[in-house]
């Protein structure tokens, strides 16, 4: 299929009918495009998707940019893996007959251009280079398969309740980061539907970030810099920790390390798993001094692995400890083995560059029929990812008389349905609070854009 | 700025008052004759280029301004402090009439620019750098009284952090938007609430670079626009051949295009992977055939400096597919990764002849979790490095030279000592290419190999 006819089925068709319930669908399946075609037909919730995007911009103030959301690109992802980038809306409703038509399996968000990203060419033809990104939330990827060296349950794409906290653990860290340090409110985090989580930052001053502010906060965030040639993958200098690093490691890092990591992944209790530990110590003679004691206690002991695990960190410390004053690269090396194991890794590059794209919230993914919901950060502890509802569930729950998802008609309906909960907290949690800001602040521009045009006629 | 040819005039006398160091904000009123055009802005970029040479060295600021400062008197520096000052202006707008002209040139400018105006900035004295940042207006108040005493344990802690043994603080911060001053953000070197960075005193100068830096960025992008839309063509007997001359006579081939030494073709790849890549690309290379994978950063660097070695569009796409299709299977292949590679010669996207990573900006970079680009001297452990070097061959003295560099944080000089080591034969110029090392190898190579008998 050519993107011309994808793009003219979009824009022409009206209205789908209402689509075929297929009454038997294997149950070994979680997702095809049949139960696509019913997600996007009754639960997708495009208003509020439409509302996040227009930031208040919804053509009711006079002070507003009406083109705004058409200058937004998304991307569709169809089923053969025909890619579809830079396409453009100009209202909610062209967007839900586009996605009714084509039921991507996937739909991804870009910037804001200068121009309708749909007609780039058009202005390309001008010669004057000016389809340009002018505005981007700041987002943030982190996925799991990047922790493969530190998680010893699963590796890869899977993920289960022994690995998942360590992502409990990055959306903490990065959330009381953006909020306490870099001032944002304005902060959505989303699963990403199978390894990973996603977060978008959406405040004014953020969205406006150029591309080297972009890479400024994103290097602010690294301390992870191992790559596969030097084992000793966070490097610590000074003599002390900077107040956000110091932060994360007393209130979060610390804790989770001593506690639930040890209880889930036993780090220490055998000899491959303390050995990575091991060199991360840049001394030989502690080295092997440690090396000698786990030896020799390995066969004789009866505890657990989460005991021995944890008498061979306190043996650990209690060592760096008496010998701190070495060498300078031992001052901060306990330091740099709990931030080596806990420390968020975030795939930087995603958050660098504005022109970027990032998987939309509420779109299902296409190997495990999940759906990309919003995760709490003030309750994420409490966020199972293997509890998120799946294609198969929510249709099930359909064909079983469970209705639409419209939570304004039926508030107590909404909050017992598998989707309601997570789109009553989009809004009440996410989308409100931002809408009242960029109200406010359109509001503000506007009255200062009068007073300055009167200004210029007053004198 | 007006160009003449011959006929001198005095520059007027008020630029005798102007600071020390221009800002650049306007063109100058003033003429320039068509010799000190060109003249001018080749001593300029001998000292941009010294300082690019110098960062790729790893040196740190204190060195740095010290070359700087070298640099500037010796290609700058007029007894006559008017002539100077309008030598420095002329120069600048001169090249940025020959930087503005793609984004690659843009971005080497800028950042050489940037790097140059630093140091000058940081050379200056403390009454100097105010007039500066009172020049650009920049609205900034000290952090006094109780909030001063309120961050004073945290910012004592940002000082430890950095390597100061006491907590002692400096006397004068100033309360900035964050975004204001990224490079200090970026490399944890201020304290951050709510918004804004706590910027001390001596950091002034990141609070002007950026400021600096925001407006050659948006300068470059107008004399762009007027250059492809009127300069260019109105010169074109005149001025635009100089302009188009300078870019590539002073800075080395960019190696966008394989040359005669260079054409490999796959049957013999790992033989010439082997006798003629620099360690980076060796490890690289190994590396793809060992795991059938890279990811992005790896595939990237190696994949243009194989182009730039003059493997074709197909053989790449070949050679690629061979190795990856035995791990994530050929359908994969021809959906995730071919386009990437015909993006990169060119075929797909944008259509860019992108061009292979020269040493700096792999120096630069910064591999992360499962990488394997970046360069060696600087990205390996000391044991891996060791290993590898002993893979290549190198005698234990050669290594402690090679080791020697690196400590030093001079990776380049590390691998031109190893080149050194390997082909035996000295390397004057020094590496500070990938695909230079590779043409230098080839061309010892082929002079000590007598041709094939017919």
């Amino acid at each position: 299929m050519t993107r011309e006819e994808i793009k003219s089925r979009g824009e022409d068709e009206k209205m789908m009918d209402a689509p075929q319930i297929n009454n038997n669908p294997k149950p070994e399946e979680s997702f095809n495009v049949n139960y696509l075609r019913i997600y996007y037909g009754n639960l997708f919730p495009y208003t509020d998707l439409h509302k996040w995007l227009s930031y208040g911009h919804d053509g009711k103030h006079p002070g507003c940019d009406e083109y705004y959301f058409g200058r937004r690109e998304f991307s569709f992802t169809l089923e053969n893996d025909v890619y579809l980038r830079y396409k453009s809306f100009k209202t909610a409703s062209s967007m839900e007959d586009a996605i009714k038509s084509s039921f991507p399996y996937k739909i991804d968000i870009g910037a804001v251009y200068s121009v309708d990203p749909d007609k780039r060419h058009a202005y390309s033809q001008t010669g004057t280079n000016v389809f340009t990104p002018v505005e981007r939330e700041l987002v943030f990827d982190i996925d799991i398969t990047d922790y493969d060296d530190v998680r010893y349950c699963c590796s890869g794409a899977d993920v289960c309740s022994k690995c998942w906290p360590l992502m409990t653990v990055a959306i903490k860290v990065i959330h009381t980061s953006l909020t306490e340090d870099f001032g944002f409110k304005h902060i959505l985090w989303v699963f990403s539907g199978r390894r990973g989580v996603h977060c978008w930052v959406c405040d004014p001053k953020a969205r406006r970030m150029t591309n080297e502010q972009r890479s400024a906060v994103a290097e602010y965030f690294r301390v992870y810099k191992g790559n596969e040639n030097n084992a000793r993958k966070v490097v610590l200098m000074g003599y002390s920790l900077h107040p956000f690093l110091a932060r994360s490691y007393v209130d979060y890092l610390k804790g989770f390390f001593e506690g639930e990591l040890q209880a889930t992944q036993s780090i220490f209790s055998s000899k491959d798993k303390y050995e990575k530990i091991l060199e991360m110590i840049s001394d030989e003679d502690i080295q092997s001094e440690l090396r000698e004691k786990w030896e020799n206690s390995a066969a004789r002991s009866s505890l657990s692995e989460e005991a021995i695990s944890l008498v061979r960190w306190e043996q650990l410390k209690n060592t760096l400890q008496s010998k701190k004053h070495k060498a300078p690269t031992l001052r901060m090396c306990v330091e740099e083995i709990v931030f080596t194991f806990t420390y968020p890794r975030i795939d930087l590059e995603v958050s660098k560059q504005m022109n970027h794209l990032l998987k939309a919230p509420f779109c299902v993914h296409p190997k495990t029929g999940r759906v990309c919901v919003p995760i709490d950060p003030n309750n994420c502890d409490e966020f199972d990812p293997l509890a998120v509802p799946t294609l198969p569930q929510l249709i099930e729950e359909i064909n079983s008389g469970g209705s639409r998802m419209d939570v304004d008609d039926d508030e107590e309906d909404s909050d017992r349905s598998l989707l309601g909960k997570s789109i009553k907290f989009f809004r009440s949690s996410f989308l409100e609070p931002l809408l009242k800001s960029c109200k406010e602040e359109i509001e503000t521009s506007y009255k200062t854009k009068i007073g300055k045009s009167k200004d210029s006629f007053s004198w | 700025m007006e160009v003449i040819r011959s006929q001198k005039r005095t520059p007027s006398n008020d630029t005798v008052s102007n600071p020390k160091i221009p800002l650049y904000l306007t063109t100058p009123p003033m003429e320039v004759r068509l010799e000190e055009f060109e003249r001018f802005a080749i001593d300029r970029l001998r000292v941009l280029k010294g300082i690019s040479d110098g960062l790729a060295r790893g040196r740190n600021p204190k060195e740095m301004d010290d070359l700087v400062d070298t640099l500037w008197k010796e290609h700058m520096r007029d007894p006559d402090g008017s002539v100077m000052l309008n030598k420095d202006i002329i120069s600048h707008f001169v090249l940025r009439l020959v930087y503005c002209r793609s984004d690659e040139l843009k971005k080497w400018f800028l950042s050489m620019e940037t790097a140059l105006f630093r140091h000058r900035f940081r050379l200056q004295n403390f009454e100097a750098q105010r007039a500066i940042v009172g020049e650009f207006g920049l609205p900034y108040k000290a952090v006094t009284g109780a909030e001063l005493e309120g961050l004073k344990e945290r910012l004592g802690q940002v000082v430890r952090s950095l390597g100061q043994i006491s907590p002692t603080v400096e006397a004068v911060y100033y309360k900035v938007p964050f975004e204001e001053v990224p490079d200090l953000v970026a490399s944890r070197r201020v304290l951050i609430q709510k918004g804004y960075a706590f910027v001390a005193g001596s950091q002034l100068v990141s609070l002007v670079v950026t400021q600096f830096r925001s407006h050659i960025s948006k300068a470059l992008i107008l004399t762009n626009r007027k250059w492809t839309t009127t300069i260019r063509e109105r010169e074109k007997d005149r001025l635009t051949p100089v302009v188009e001359a300078l870019s590539t006579s002073y800075l080395g081939p960019d190696y966008s295009q394989s040359t005669e030494y260079a054409e490999i073709s796959l049957k013999d790849i790992d033989q010439v992977a082997k006798s003629c890549f620099p360690l980076c690309m060796r490890h690289l290379f190994e590396k793809v055939r060992e795991d059938h994978h890279l990811k992005h950063g790896g595939r990237m660097q190696l994949g243009l400096f194989l182009k730039g070695v003059g493997l074709k569009l197909d053989d790449a796409l070949a050679f690629w597919r061979a190795e990856f299709t035995k791990k994530v299977g050929s359908e994969r292949f021809d959906k995730e990764y071919a386009y990437a590679i015909r993006h990169n010669y060119g075929k797909e996207g944008k259509r860019t002849d992108y061009t292979p990573y020269a040493c700096q900006k792999i120096i630069s970079s910064a591999p992360g979790a499962g990488d394997h680009h970046g360069c060696p001297y600087r990205h390996f452990s000391e044991d891996n490095l060791r290993a590898a070097l002993g893979r290549m061959g190198l005698s234990s003295r050669a290594m402690e030279d090679v080791m020697d560099k690196v400590r030093n944080k001079h990776y380049q000089l590390a691998c031109t000592f190893t080149f050194e080591a390997v082909y035996g034969t000295s390397c004057d110029a020094g590496i500070n290419h990938p695909n230079q090392y590779f043409e230098e190898s080839q061309k010892i190579l082929k002079s000590k190999t007598p041709p094939a008998p017919v």
